[in-house]
């Protein structure tokens, strides 16, 4: 194997309120090879987007990283200064937030917050760099981009400010793109011709990207590799194919048959019972044993440690599934 | 846009209509008229001559009329006390309170923002509790007794700046103005300081919660994640977002500026219209006084669509439609 | 995971107390809003006592001595008397004239509010329930008195119909009641999409009955918090027009109008005339704002 772009060990981040710290992540093990498409999957408050803001750094109290690694290229991210770390973000490692009317700012134009990514981290005139946005715009399928730039983010569809933030990750060429579930907000049409266009770019210009979803479906369609995400740790990791195919977690056995994707049309959609703990409540042993159907004694003793194949899949289970019990 | 004018200046013509009925209503239907438009110096023959000459004996929806209709023309009737029209005295110590008023403006904004944005990116430190509890007292001490210990402090016991009139003034386009000479500035920097600090004080707070506010936004967060510097984020990403309501308050204040303006001209004996609204009242010469009453309703009238205007101008998501009203 | 146990029980008793207690525990534990508080009362006794414990009757012309004029603090006068705070250009003595300038502003501060209050409750209550033409009447006066500068209101209002303790409290009444109104209605008009509200209008209770036992005792509580900051605006606005010879008469003066008596005395040095009553006045209020600041934010109250 050659050396990950990216290797987080053991990442914790907690969340510091009156009673005490509460960890929203706790022992996050995570590798992303040059070029490679990783999908991470989880309920909403299993942890995923803390883990994408954690890798470069933007947790802002009450959060806090308190323990682990994160390998940038080798570089540990958590000892770097904040000026190392300004420099890399958004120039090295590109980031696409979930809301797009949120996070582009509604008073300045698209050229320029465009513009200033690239400004803030090379030198060139600001006419450069708008010929350069323009260049990212009509990348990703925006026509007419010269005049798309003097406008304002309220001018744009939802898809249309999508692929904007897409193509202002895309400025720098970045090694990495963390996305956090930046199809979600968008209908399914749009949604997988994003999908098509991120593959397609992440293969060209040999990006690596982590895309963060809640939705497996996405990740059958577009990642290498996925990591499943309960609770504030990885619960399953491995290739997509085997991952999905032979499921060893209950919790992604459970993610699968409620995934309107994988189940085969005229056969119900299961639920998992119950929700997702809050973090503050995480319960003793194995997080997932309240909601698992094949708990034993033992799950509410000892929490299950990683358990590796040769392979790379790996999970986190003292009853796993038996191979073969795919949906 | 043109639709949207056209309604902002029917509004504005109906607010007028409203202000000269009530000031109508009040001056000549609770005082009493007689005593408004005759001076009290002639004798009774020549008083109820004049009292038919200015028809103060027909019904008071008439008056009403040619009232509206004089005021119309320009006509706000004549000063007693100075025997001159009273818009033309009004008009000629307009400069004055101007030149004050839009220092004071200035002096607020240029001191106010800064000052609010390092209490709004640090609520909680120690600067910015005392900046924020200055602001109590900016708000809540009477601008008298500011514009006295100013004074005070200033003029009594440092003897640095003069404590009453313009100064030398300059005459540029036919104005006067105390701006241009080191003398006029002396004159004019206490009492524009006292006439701001209301004013500053506002603008802190609204700058100081807009920039608490704007830092938690994701728009801040996404341009941090692009590696937009600090002083970038703030000087540009959330000074931008906050300009839009700090430009519309500021605006919206220049009419209670010319108002306080008459405390501020009152303690330093300055020239302007708020001064002469005060004397006048002791003089007992109501016309200056209706004159004033109208001519400042008209003064915010005019501003507040100029702020409307500024509004849009500055947030692209605003258009000028007629809805909008 | 560790949960630690012992701080959750302490946290839901501290969430169990009743509203009203907890407020007024965190107003007693900050020293500057105790200290405010107690400052309050004393200025209210002194209000209220003035006619006792003043060394002198300041409106008595007759107990007043000439020649006593313009002493300084602490000096004696011919009678023998000690003026602790020197005397104004009439010979009055600085000390009974604060004490009865304080009953002046006190007086026209807490009677103009009031006024106000049940003004701008009353119309802003019947705004919000009878919606609608009178709704839209009501709360276009409430603009158009809100888009003028109050001092301007005021001043103008003093100028036509002369200067008094009454016309200064009508003057402010008239200024101040379209706030409350505003205030009012909009917190009615919470209340009254609730459902109890909702079952009682099905229940046929008489409107009057809705708006006077259940819309006005729920929804007043806002408007209370802010009146008391307002108080400090009704008497600041008492000294201005005082100050500016518009407002109460010389024969019973304010705090305001003592401290415009001796502006003319403050460049030549003579700074007790003014000096003492301007402290007495922004001692006065800076003690309401506090304690109204205090309440409105323990009481999370936005500000008009």
């Amino acid at each position: 194997m050659t050396t990950p772009l990216l290797e987080v060990r053991g990442l914790k981040t907690v969340f510091h309120d009156l009673a005490g710290a509460w960890p929203a992540i706790d022992g996050v093990d995570l590798a992303i090879q040059p070029g490679e498409i990783v999908g991470l999957v989880g309920e909403s408050g299993s942890g995923k987007s803390v883990t994408g803001f954690s890798l470069v750094q933007l947790i802002d109290p009450p959060g806090e990283v308190v323990a682990g690694d994160v390998l940038f290229k080798g570089e540990d991210l958590r000892q770097a200064s904040e000026e190392r770390l300004r420099s890399l973000r958004g120039d090295r490692i590109a980031m696409i937030f979930q809301d797009p009317l949120m996070t582009l700012n509604p008073v300045l134009s698209i050229g320029e917050q465009m513009s200033e990514a690239i400004l803030e981290h090379r030198k060139c005139s600001r006419q450069e760099a708008l010929t350069e946005a323009a260049k990212a715009l009509s990348r990703v399928g925006i026509p007419s981009p010269e005049t798309r730039l003097k406008q304002f983010p309220h001018e744009f569809s939802g898809g249309m400010r999508q692929r904007v933030a897409i193509a202002t990750a895309l400025l720098n060429a970045p090694d990495l793109i963390i996305a956090d579930e930046p199809t979600t907000a968008l209908d399914v049409t749009i949604q997988s011709q994003i999908l098509f266009e991120v593959q397609k770019l992440s293969r060209e210009t040999g990006t690596a990207v982590l895309w963060i979803t809640h939705d497996l479906a996405v990740v059958a369609e577009l990642a290498d590799r996925v990591a499943v995400m309960y609770a504030g740790r990885i619960v399953e990791t491995g290739t997509v194919d085997d991952v999905l195919s032979t499921p060893r977690h209950p919790y992604t056995l459970g993610l699968l048959g409620s995934s309107a994707a994988t189940v085969a049309p005229g056969e119900r959609l299961k639920q998992i019972n119950g929700a997702a703990p809050s973090i503050n409540a995480r319960p003793s042993g194995c997080p997932f044993r309240t909601r698992c159907e094949r708990a034993l004694p033992v799950c509410a003793q000892i929490d299950p440690s990683p358990q590796a194949r040769d392979d790379g899949h790996s999970y986190r289970c003292h009853n796993p599934v038996p191979e073969g019990i795919a949906p | 846009m043109s639709a949207y004018i056209l309604q902002r200046l029917i509004q504005s013509v109906l607010v007028l209509l409203a202000v000269s009925i009530v000031v109508f209503l009040a001056v000549y239907g609770i005082g009493d008229p007689i005593e408004l438009l005759v001076p009290p110096q002639v004798s009774a023959a020549e008083r109820a001559a004049m009292i038919r000459r200015l028809g103060l004996d027909l019904p008071v929806w008439q008056q009403y009329l040619s009232f509206l209709g004089s005021a119309l023309k320009g006509d706000l009737g004549t000063s007693f006390v100075h025997g001159v029209p009273a818009v033309e005295l009004i008009l000629a110590r307009l400069p004055a309170t101007f030149e004050l008023v839009l220092l004071a403006m200035g002096l607020a904004a240029v001191i106010g923002v800064p000052l609010g944005l390092l209490a709004g990116l640090n609520p909680e430190s120690r600067p910015s509790r005392a900046i924020m509890a200055g602001t109590i007292l900016g708000f809540s001490l009477p601008s008298f007794w500011k514009g006295m210990m100013l004074i005070l402090l200033f003029s009594v016991a440092l003897g640095w700046l003069p404590t009453a009139g313009r100064g030398e003034t300059v005459s540029i386009l036919g104005f006067q103005t105390s701006l241009l000479t080191l003398n006029g500035l002396k004159h004019l920097t206490l009492p524009a300081l006292n006439l701001a600090i209301p004013n500053m004080a506002l603008m802190i707070r609204l700058v100081a919660a807009g920039t608490t506010e704007a830092m938690t936004q994701d728009y801040v967060k996404y341009a941090r994640a692009k590696g937009v510097r600090r002083q970038r984020i703030v000087g540009r990403h959330v000074l931008r977002n906050i300009l839009i309501p700090v430009v519309t308050v500021a605006g919206m204040e220049f009419g209670s500026l010319v108002a306080f303006s008459t405390i501020t001209e009152t303690v330093f004996a300055w020239p302007g219209m708020g001064k002469l609204l005060i004397d006048s009242i002791y003089h007992l010469d109501r016309p200056v006084v209706v004159a004033y009453v109208m001519l400042a309703t008209l003064l915010f009238v005019v501003v507040n669509f100029l702020v409307d205007v500024l509004y849009a101008a500055l947030d692209p998501r605003v258009k000028l439609t007629g809805e909008m009203a | 995971m560790t949960q630690p146990k012992a701080a959750a029980p302490a946290v839901a008793a501290y969430a169990d107390t009743p509203l009203r207690r907890k407020v007024l525990r965190r107003i007693r534990n900050r020293p500057t809003t105790r200290g405010a508080i107690v400052l309050l009362g004393i200025f209210v006794l002194l209000a209220l006592l003035a006619p006792f414990i003043a060394p002198q009757n300041p409106h008595d012309l007759a107990s007043l001595s000439v020649m006593d004029n313009r002493l300084e603090p602490g000096a004696q006068g011919m009678t023998g008397i000690t003026y602790w705070l020197g005397t104004d250009a009439q010979g009055r003595d600085m000390l009974s004239a604060i004490l009865y300038g304080l009953r002046t502003s006190l007086l026209v501060g807490l009677t103009s509010t009031a006024g106000a209050l049940v003004i701008g409750v009353a119309a802003g209550l019947v705004a919000a329930q009878f919606g609608g033409a009178i709704d839209a009447a009501i709360m276009r006066v409430v603009d158009f008195m809100l888009g003028f500068p109050s001092i301007l209101i005021a001043l103008v209002l003093l100028a036509s119909i002369g200067r008094g303790v009454d016309k200064v409290i009508v003057a402010i009444i008239l200024v101040q009641w379209a706030q409350y109104a505003r205030l009012m209605r909009a917190a009615a008009l919470v209340e009254r999409r609730k459902e109890y509200i909702e079952a009682a209008v099905n229940f046929g209770l008489p409107t009057r009955h809705i708006m006077l036992v259940h819309l006005l005792p729920n929804s007043i509580g806002s408007v209370l918090v802010i009146s008391t900051i307002s108080i400090a605006t009704a008497i600041t606005l008492e000294a201005t027009l005082s100050f500016l010879g518009v407002g109460v008469p010389v024969t019973q003066p304010s705090l305001g109008l003592l401290i415009a008596n001796g502006f003319e005395f403050l460049l030549s040095g003579e700074y007790w005339i003014a000096a003492f009553p301007g402290i007495a006045l922004v001692l006065l209020i800076m003690s309401l704002n506090l304690v109204g600041d205090r309440l409105r934010r323990s009481f999370n109250v936005r500000g008009p």
